[in-house]
Order: C-alpha cells, then structure tokens, then sequence
C-alpha cells in the first residue's frame, strides 16, 4: 500500500464526511468510528469507495467498525484484499 | 438447562458493560395520565411526586384530551377491544378504512394503510419498494426505526452529509444507473428539531428522477399552517411518494403508524409489507380514538396554533435566560450542554425542582453534543411554562452555564 493510497482514503473521508468549513485534521491514526467522525451507518459510503476504487468485494463480516476505525486499520483492510 | 452458566455470565457482561458506558436505562413510574403535569415514582420507591413534563411527543395535548377519551370508550363498546388477527384474516374493521381514508384527505395522498407502529411501516416500506437493481440514498440522520428498514433491504445504501443539497445531488449522479432511486429523510430530525429541505429535495427528485420518501411523525398534526406536516410547510403537498407517520405522537400518541401515499406503493405494502402482514391489526379503541383526533385537527387549527404560542414564548424566554438553544421553531428545543455529565447532572437537579427532562449524549446524539432535549406541548400553561423556565435559570446559574456559548461551556467542563 503506497503513500498515494493513504492520501486518497484520507482526502475521501475528509470530503464525504467533514463539513466543507470544518477544521478537523484526518490523519492516518485519527479515530473515525469511535470518535463519532463516521457512524456505523455512514460507514457504508467508505466501503463502497473502497470496493469501486480498487475493484474488490469486503464481506460484511470483515467490514467491521474496527475495521475502518482509522486510516491505518482500512490500509490493513486492504491488504487482505488488493493483490500486492 | 439450556440457559447456561456461560450464556448467563455472557448476558451479564453485556449489561455490566452498558452501564460502564454510562448507557443503562432506567424506566420512571408514572402514576398518572399523560399530560403536562405527571405524577412520577423516582427513584424507585420513593414518594410519588407531581411534575411538568417537558419531555413528551404528546405536542398537541391530545394523549388524555376528553374528547379523545369518550371516543376510544365508544369504540371499546361498538367495536371491541382486540381482533385476535392480522388485518387480511379477519382484523379489518369498517373503522380501520375510515382512519385509513381520513388520514389520506388529511396527509393529501392517494392513499393509506395501517401498522401497528411507525417503526414497523419504516420496517416494511423498503423491501415492497426496491430490490438490488436499486438505491436508497438517505439523510445521515434519519431516525433509527429507517436505518433498520433500510438494512431490511436488498437495494444498495447511499447516505448524504445531514440536509446537504449539494452532497444528496452527488448522490444521485452516483447512482443514475439504478432501476429505482428513493430520497430518504425524516420530515422534522429528532434531536435537534430541524426541517428536511423538502421543496429541495422534491426538485432534486425530479431532476434526477427518484422517489422522495419521509418520516414525518415529528411533524404530523402541527407543522404547517394547517398542521399536514412537512410536506404542507415545504409547500410540497402531492410531491411526496411515500409518507410514514405515527398516530403515538401528537395524534393521540397510544400506538399505530402508517405508510401514506402513491396508491400503488400503498397497495404493496398491504401485499406484501412483513410487519403488516404479519403483526396484529391496531386496535379497534386506537382506531376509534384516531379517528377522533383527525376530526378535531381538521375542523380546527386551535390546537396547533397554541403550541406554536407556546413554542415560541419557551423558546424567546430560554434565549432572553441566557441557554444556548439550537434555533428554530419546533417544540423540540434542544437546551445544548455540549458534556454529557453535565446534561445528566442538570436534569437531575431539574427533577428536584419539579421540572422532567432527560439529558441526551453520545451515541444518542454526536460526540460533544450533549443537550437536554425539552419538548413543547399546547396542553402547556403559561404558569408551568414559566415555573420550567425560572428552574432551568436556577440550575444554569448553579453550574454557571447562562449567557455561555459553546466554546465556554466546553471550557468549563470538557466534551
């Protein structure tokens, strides 16, 4: 996983979830979920992001709210599912 | 026994853990009718207490109104108390068509089909409407009861930034590929009292051809000048497709929902809607006393007007105290305390002075964002309106909040 794709998954967050005059720094260990940046329920936005991006299917067991608690944690995700 | 030792230490855990978050529950005795005044048990066992209640959906005053109550013993004597059965067995009373039409005339739809709950119809609608050839693209705010009916369904999910034009419409770019697009909001949001920007929403629908679907059991009875709802407010009467509501808030507030609207979606639901195929017909007394409450609200606005006074003095004399309110003009007024601790210590301290509230926080409502959230009724007297507002000043100054804005509050006591 490059630097690019880190700074993608950051700049998507930023612009589906933050208020376009929001201040709030997303960096690859802020806490997304259980800060309440993204709920559970608009989590759904980032996994399809995801899934269309890079071509590949997150089943529901592993599209977990730890799983897409930060950056990092979705890198990881990724991993799993991205050929390297 | 199948109830293990390893289930019960597994349930147990779980609760220990909802109270370790501070999330536990707890239900207060009421010894009384619903009204603007209860009398309530709290904490448990001790001496029942007289209270104004500034924390019920019970708007236009209607949950105990005589009227109300003459016509649900009238229905308990004509028409009975239960139906032992689904409404397509034998659970279909003369009565359940009228409230079923007189709820049509009222909303401006084509028509309407019962449930047993608002819950239930946002339960069902989804599924009878949309398979996975199509979208549901919803307010990120929508009350939980939509959310359920949405994971109900096959249809993919897309959401929107709360009543953002812009991001709904990027949206419905996104998915101008699917069979079917349905617009999904509440009417009035519940937490802060705000309103969806339905004559937006209406525009954006046809410019990209989707299906507006809302929630409007906040707002059902006394948003709008004649109290039709949002859509009436909006100036969107007969744009919106799919209306659900309730009959447990300002229209009475005992139990039943319903899905009002196109005559096709309303004739599929009654096909094949789960929780109405499935659950028990309302109740011929819940029937009977709605029936009644629709008659009232259409021959006379009164009822809606006075909440409307009464709405705007709460929320003019809050301001003048020195609270931070969320703006507007709902009866939901939401008293913004930003700490959670907070918001449970001030409405404690409310309780002792007579005054029932509940403070709301995370998850509740969003990190740092906690508030109590008070609700207007028309049953509500200048005197219990001015007795409420004179405890909050007592309290606010007790925890030096009044004149404060967010930025203090927060500086005072932490998010």
């Amino acid at each position: 996983m490059t630097e690019d794709v880190k700074k993608l998954i950051i700049e998507y967050i930023k612009r589906e979830y933050l208020d376009e005059d929001s201040k709030e720094e997303i960096t690859e260990s802020t806490k997304l979920i259980s800060s309440g940046i993204v709920d559970s329920f608009s989590m759904v936005s980032l996994k399809t992001f995801l899934e269309k991006k890079f071509n590949i299917k997150i089943p529901d067991e592993k599209a977990t709210p730890e799983a897409f608690d930060s950056v990092t944690n979705i890198m990881n995700l990724l991993q799993q599912f991205v050929p390297s | 026994m199948a109830y293990s030792e390893k289930a019960k230490v597994f349930y147990d855990n779980e609760l220990k853990s909802i109270r370790g978050a501070g999330l536990f529950k707890e239900e207060r005795y009421i010894e009384s009718p619903q009204s603007s005044t209860i009398v309530v048990e709290y904490p448990p066992g001790a001496e029942p207490k007289e209270v104004i209640n500034l924390c019920a959906n019970n708007y236009l005053g209607l949950s105990s109104h005589p009227a109300v109550l003459d016509a649900a013993r009238c229905g308990l004597e004509t028409r009975g108390y239960g139906m032992s059965s689904v409404r397509f067995i034998c659970g279909t009373q003369d009565t359940h068509r009228e409230l079923e039409q007189k709820l049509t005339v009222f909303l401006g739809t084509e028509d309407t089909v019962l449930f047993p709950s608002c819950m239930e119809a946002n339960a069902g609608l989804f599924e009878v409407l949309l398979d996975k050839e199509d979208a549901m693209i919803a307010d990120r705010l929508v009350h939980a009861s939509i959310v359920d009916g949405m994971r109900l369904c096959k249809a993919q999910l897309f959401n929107y930034k709360h009543s953002n034009m812009a991001h709904l419409e990027e949206k419905l770019q996104e998915t101008q590929s699917c069979r079917l697009r349905l617009i999904i909001t509440d009417g009035v949001f519940s937490m802060d009292g705000d309103l969806a920007k339905l004559d937006q929403i209406c525009d954006l629908a046809d410019k990209y051809d989707a299906m507006v679907m809302v929630d409007d059991s906040h707002a059902t009875g006394f948003v709008g000048k004649t109290g039709r709802g949002t859509h009436e407010y909006c100036g969107v009467m007969g744009r919106i497709d799919a209306i659900t509501t309730t009959l447990g808030k300002a229209l009475g507030g005992a139990a039943g929902g319903c899905v009002s609207g196109r005559k096709e979606i309303v004739e599929l639901c009654r096909q094949r809607a789960r929780p109405y195929l499935f659950s028990n017909t309302v109740p011929p007394v819940v029937v009977a006393a709605s029936i009644r409450v629709i008659d009232l609200i259409s021959s006379s606005t009164d009822r809606r007007d006075t909440l409307e006074k009464n709405t705007l003095y709460f929320r003019e004399k809050m301001t003048q105290a020195g609270f931070d309110i969320k703006e507007g003009f709902h009866p939901i007024v939401p008293i913004m305390l930003y700490n959670a601790k907070l918001a449970q210590d001030f409405s404690r301290d409310l309780f002792a002075e007579g005054i029932y509230v509940v403070g709301f926080f995370f998850p509740v409502v969003a990190q740092g964002q906690a508030r109590i959230r008070t609700q207007i009724s028309a049953n509500h007297t200048k005197a219990q309106l001015d007795k409420a507002i004179a405890a909050f000043t007592k309290i606010g100054a007790k925890y030096s909040i009044l004149g404060k804005k967010k930025e203090e509050i927060v500086a005072m006591y932490g998010l």
